[in-house]
């Protein structure tokens, strides 16, 4: 093969083209009117291993000969095949990193690319769509509470986004969508996090009381050390919770910018939940010990939490006050009921959510029972 | 058991001679390596005794050569880098500036450590053999970076190609390796061009005296030769080293700089040849 330079010296780009030839050729002639072609081009394939004789350089051994390709693996994914992407050829020799989270049986999903496509399809832009300007005023105690039950949902924001955080690295990045989807979760808590603080700040009131038990259930989310029983427990059972309050709030809240942060909070954890369950699905379909495993998570967590009392009171009482929208007494009793309500309803949701996953309907009923009192 | 004299002139250097060793032993070689700080001391140790064979800048393999010679003896070279064959080195310059060894007459040259091959001796050998005498009729300033080393550090040459561009000097010594490496990165001034070349000469190499210890070095060096870029334990080590395969050692290609050190009219050969007759 013959690769023709013109007045392009070797060692101001030439020796791109020489190697592009010696991709598809043995043996490559080089022509070109550089006076220091012959010299430079010696040196240029000494330096990568290729044999040069005049104008001609002969192509040495491929340095991606005899390595791995990336591929879906069925079992266990290789850690050779590092950060590269699939169908990409690794050199033979590339150390290996640990990605403890490398069985295909535990990670993949399938549907994780329609996930991921429809999550950044549907990503918000608080900026635009909470309307922060509107000049609402709220009586001090109902602001107090619409704080109260705001400085519970940045609380459970910050430990959904640590969940999936702590997974992120140790997955084999073979398994790319599942990451992407894990990667954009995080991505929603912290946008999560960030709207229900600035609504906070918002008439100058600020965060209000954070409990001790909550804090508890919360720190034995991020104790689960298991992949499949930390998406169970926070993403099926909290989360599959945690939607439902939000939507009780985008209905009940007594202004619009909470409305609206709540209303855009809880299409993306629907997404959240949705993936959780439906991965533990198929993971169950495959593999039905995994429901003893799962259950078994649950139990370890809610014996943790025992000695805790669940839910601050000051938060399920401001929810009473931020569904009455006053502290009028027919208001406040109707909005108890709203709120015993929504804690059934929450238990309904967990009931479905375990049914889909593989649980028979009693021990659905069961297990939902055991799921914290902090609702997350 | 036999010792791999070494000069440690880049914390990498450990981890490839470890490497190399490491893979000797496991082919049923026994070899341990030894740190220099200096060349000259490595040398000193090679003559001795001390050492068995020494990792040798071609300077290291003159210098021991010449020590050996008032003696009696000689030096074998035992294997050497696909990488340490046929190098030049350029002399260039920027546009404007001098174009040819006659138009760099009254100027000044950069140049590596007085005690780099390539970047200093060999250049200014080459300009005295063209007749323009180094430090008369060209101002010759050397940039002195670990001396000692030989020019293995790429530092000096660094420097010489920054002085060409700070428009310090009017030309600037360097490797043929390094003008393709310092173009792609940015060292060199865009209209930087090669106004003369060197012949062409051979790097470091495996060193040893003759008649010591013959039979263990030559299996040595057979298992040595045996070390293939395609086995990926290598591959870490030569990509580190920056070879693809062990070649048998040479003697012609140290004849360009024998011939720099016995004739070069200027310092950096006269400091040469002062420390090879204190051996
Ligand atoms: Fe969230
Ligand atoms: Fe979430």
């Amino acid at each position: 093969m013959r690769v023709e330079l013109g007045d392009l010296a070797i060692d101001r780009g030439g020796s791109v083209l020489v190697a592009n030839a010696l991709r598809d050729a043995g043996h490559v002639e080089v022509e070109g009117t550089d006076p220091e072609l012959e010299s430079n081009l010696r040196a240029w394939a000494r330096a990568r291993g290729h044999g040069a004789d005049g104008k001609t350089v002969h192509r040495a051994t491929g340095r991606f000969d005899g390595g791995a390709e990336v591929v879906l693996p069925t079992g266990t994914a290789d850690a050779r095949w590092g950060f590269a992407p699939r169908g990409a050829r690794v050199e033979a020799g590339t150390a290996a990193w640990n990605w403890p989270l490398d069985d295909a049986a535990v990670v993949w999903d399938e549907d994780a690319a329609r996930i991921y496509s429809s999550a950044a399809a549907r990503q918000w832009d608080p900026a635009r769509d909470v309307p922060w300007d509107d000049g609402f005023r709220l009586d001090e105690p109902v602001e107090a509470a619409v704080c109260q039950v705001l400085t519970y949902l940045v609380e459970n924001e910050v430990a959904a986004l640590s969940v999936p955080a702590t997974f992120l690295p140790r997955i084999h990045p073979t398994f790319a969508e599942v990451v992407q989807v894990l990667a954009v979760q995080v991505a929603d808590e912290a946008r999560h996090a960030a709207v229900f603080t600035r609504r906070l700040g918002l008439r100058g009131h600020g965060p209000g009381t954070s409990g001790r038990g909550g804090q508890a259930s919360l720190a034995s989310l991020l104790a689960e050390p298991d992949f499949l029983s930390a998406t169970f427990l926070l993403s099926v059972l909290g989360e599959g919770s945690f939607v439902e309050l939000l939507r009780w709030l985008a209905d009940c809240a007594p202004d619009p910018v909470t409305r609206a942060v709540v209303r855009l909070a809880a299409q993306d954890e629907a997404r959240h939940v949705a993936f959780a369950v439906g991965h533990l699905r198929r993971v169950v379909e495959r593999d039905p010990a995994w429901l003893d495993k799962l259950a078994g998570a649950l139990r370890n967590r809610s014996a943790a939490l025992a000695a805790t009392s669940g839910l601050n009171e000051d938060v399920f009482d401001a929810l009473v006050v931020v569904g009455a929208g006053s502290l009028e007494p027919d208001a406040i009793g109707r909005s108890f009921a709203s709120v015993a309500d929504l804690v059934r309803r929450m238990d309904r949701a967990r009931q479905g959510h375990l049914a889909r996953i593989g649980f028979p309907a009693a021990s659905a009923i069961e297990l939902s029972g055991w799921h914290t009192r902090n609702f997350m | 058991m036999l010792l791999l004299g070494a000069v440690a002139y880049d914390p990498k250097v450990v981890p490839i001679w470890e490497g190399i060793c490491a893979w000797l032993q496991a082919h049923g070689v026994d070899v341990e390596p030894v740190w220099f700080f200096r060349y000259e001391t490595l040398v000193q140790a090679l003559v001795s005794g001390g050492v068995d064979v020494a990792w040798h800048s071609p300077l290291a393999v003159v210098q021991t050569e010449r020590a050996l010679h008032r003696r009696g003896r000689t030096l074998r070279l035992l294997a050497m880098r696909d990488t340490d064959q046929d190098l030049t080195s350029v002399i260039v310059a920027r546009r404007g500036g001098p174009s040819s060894l006659d138009t760099l007459r009254g100027r000044r040259i950069a140049v590596g450590a007085w005690d780099s091959p390539q970047a200093t001796l060999l250049p200014l050998n080459h300009l005295q053999a063209n007749g323009v005498r180094p430090g008369k009729d060209v101002d010759v300033r050397t940039y002195d970076l670990l001396v000692g080393k030989h020019g293995d550090h790429v530092g000096g040459e660094r420097l010489a190609a920054r002085a060409l561009r700070d428009g310090d000097v009017d030309a600037a010594a360097l490797f043929d390796g390094n003008l393709l490496a310092f173009r792609a990165d940015g060292s060199l001034p865009d209209d930087a061009e090669v106004i003369a070349r060197t012949g062409m000469y051979d790097h470091c190499a495996f060193a040893a005296l003759t008649g010591h210890r013959e039979a263990e070095l030559d299996a040595w060096t057979r298992v040595l030769l045996t070390m293939r870029w395609e086995d990926p334990v290598v591959r870490v080590l030569f990509d580190l080293e920056g070879l693809r395969e062990w070649r048998p050692g040479r003697t012609h290609g140290i004849e360009p700089l024998r011939h720099a050190v016995a004739t070069l009219d200027h310092e950096a050969a006269d400091r040469v040849r002062r420390f090879a007759d204190t051996l």
